[in-house]
């Protein structure tokens, strides 16, 4: 089943420049999708065209269609506040704010009007066990979370969207700033994590498309050129673009 | 619309990729460099295959045992080749081409060290005839072992060329062996059947016959990587003597 289906996407920023063309192809719920090319192939526009921060940049002007479960993302009248309870985001560097660890989960929530204290409680330690950093620090909720290592702060910054209890999960680059461990570790939360949620990532390195994608988008200087299950993309791509890009024969 | 001149959340990547041919020299050269290996490994393995059969013809026990011995050589260069192999996967990260080259390399070379086996059974066998009178003059064996051979050699050239066409077109010679392996086959039975005192020596010339047949459907299978390489598909040439009907 599709969770988003985009449709002859375009953007174009008021400088001229395009970093999406006429893009089209459908995100199955419940995968893991990557999203991956050179720089300034337009992933990240795409990103965040699926959760309106586009909304934030000097956008000209956006064709085409984005359907999340069948409505339009792109209708001025949508709510994007509730989009983007819908759509979480994960960025590159993880951003704690300066509370503490179970106050960066709840802050969200509480700003949204929730109060009750079980519930948030609730929320905290499913958020973060599905972040996989329970474990990590249940004994000290209290600590402020700035005290925490980069990964675990990633995995933080995970868990605050999964307290929102969002369908869709963007990340871009979540682990661009991690060890190798801390890495594998949000890897695999990740695949713990689409059973329930759709999941949309950018990776920081082929290696890491080819080890997360159930299905693999190729983006270059904002084309899309080829969308294929990540086992057959990484192996044996159809398209010489995508073949170059991928064994690294282009710079 | 959405137009808010001068708030840049976001840094944009530069617009323009820039195309060239050459960023993975370090990955190209150790390509050449296993390449190099097989075309070396293959070589030996050709000499081994016309020398045993050449030591049977000629009933040469030294060369015979030289050729038997060869074949620990052989089995350390495969190793090698796999070992170099697993460090270009583990430090370079091949990708797509690159990566079914590499796996088909590994193949190819437990491939080649097969028929070096091949080769060092014939050179056994040839060890042990020839302390006895010759059985006959041997015609369809060396023939047989020429053209196993040569099909290899094109074979590792098409591999190594990435020459898809040649990789589909050499199988089909099998064929040409398999009709001298049968030539052979009927007629050590009739030697057999005419005196009994031929069947050891003439099971020990079925034997050779049968392991150059197997070698050269090796040398199948090394074509098979070839287009698998290039195209990415894996297929199986099709053979009417494939072991399971071999009799």
């Amino acid at each position: 089943m599709n969770k988003i289906s985009i449709r002859n996407l375009s953007l174009t920023y008021s400088d001229g420049t395009q970093p999406l063309k006429n893009i089209s192809f459908d995100i199955p719920a419940n995968q893991i999708s990557v999203i991956f090319g050179p720089a300034g192939g337009g992933k990240s526009s795409l990103l965040r065209t699926l959760n309106r921060l586009n909304d934030l940049t000097d956008l000209k002007y956006q064709e085409g269609s984005v359907l999340l479960d069948g409505r339009e993302v792109l209708d001025p009248a949508l709510d994007v506040i509730q989009l983007r309870r819908q759509v979480g985001m994960v960025f590159a560097r993880p951003v704690v704010l300066p509370f503490s660890i179970q106050k960066n989960l709840t802050y969200g929530l509480e700003v949204a009007g929730e109060t009750n204290k079980d519930y948030l409680l609730d929320v905290v330690e499913s958020s973060l066990k599905k972040a996989a950093l329970w474990d990590e620090v249940k004994d000290r909720l209290a600590d402020p979370a700035i005290a925490l290592s980069g990964g675990q702060q990633q995995r933080l910054c995970l868990a605050r969207v999964l307290a929102l209890e969002p369908e869709v999960v963007l990340l871009d680059e979540p682990t661009s700033g991690l060890d190798p461990i801390s890495t594998g570790k949000v890897e695999e939360s990740l695949q713990d994590l689409k059973s329930e949620y759709t999941i949309i990532l950018v990776p920081h390195s082929i290696q890491q498309a080819a080890r997360t994608a159930d299905q693999a988008i190729f983006l270059l200087q904002g084309e899309l050129i080829e969308v294929n299950r990540g086992d057959l993309i990484f192996t044996n791509p159809q398209d010489t673009r995508t073949q170059d890009y991928i064994q690294g024969r282009f710079g | 619309m959405m137009n808010h001149p001068g708030r840049y959340l976001f840094a944009r990547g530069p617009e323009r990729v820039i195309m060239t041919r050459d960023t993975r020299e370090t990955l190209d050269s150790k390509i050449r460099e296993l390449n190099n290996a097989i075309i070396e490994l293959a070589t030996i393995v050709e000499e081994a295959i016309l020398g045993s059969v050449s030591a049977l013809a000629e009933r040469d026990i030294t060369n015979a045992k030289a050729i038997y011995d060869e074949d620990k050589n052989i089995n350390e260069k495969r190793f090698e080749i796999e070992r170099q192999a697993l460090i270009i996967v583990a430090t370079q990260q091949p990708m797509a081409t690159d990566l079914r080259r590499l796996s088909s390399i590994i193949d190819i070379a437990g491939e080649l060290e097969r028929i070096g086996d091949y080769a060092k059974g014939i050179a056994r066998i040839a060890m042990r005839l020839g302390e006895d009178p010759p059985l006959r003059q041997l015609v369809n064996i060396p023939k047989m072992a020429e053209m196993t051979a040569d099909m290899l050699h094109r074979g590792i050239d098409a591999f190594v060329n990435l020459d898809e066409e040649a990789g589909m077109a050499i199988p089909k010679e099998d064929d040409q062996i398999d009709v001298l392996y049968n030539l052979d086959y009927q007629e050590l039975l009739e030697l057999m059947i005419h005196d009994r005192d031929n069947i050891d020596r003439a099971t020990f010339h079925l034997w050779v016959a049968h392991n150059l047949e197997r070698a050269a459907d090796r040398v199948t299978n090394i074509c098979e990587r070839t287009v698998f390489t290039t195209s990415g598909k894996l297929i199986e040439f099709d053979r009417a003597d494939d072991e399971t009907d071999a009799f």
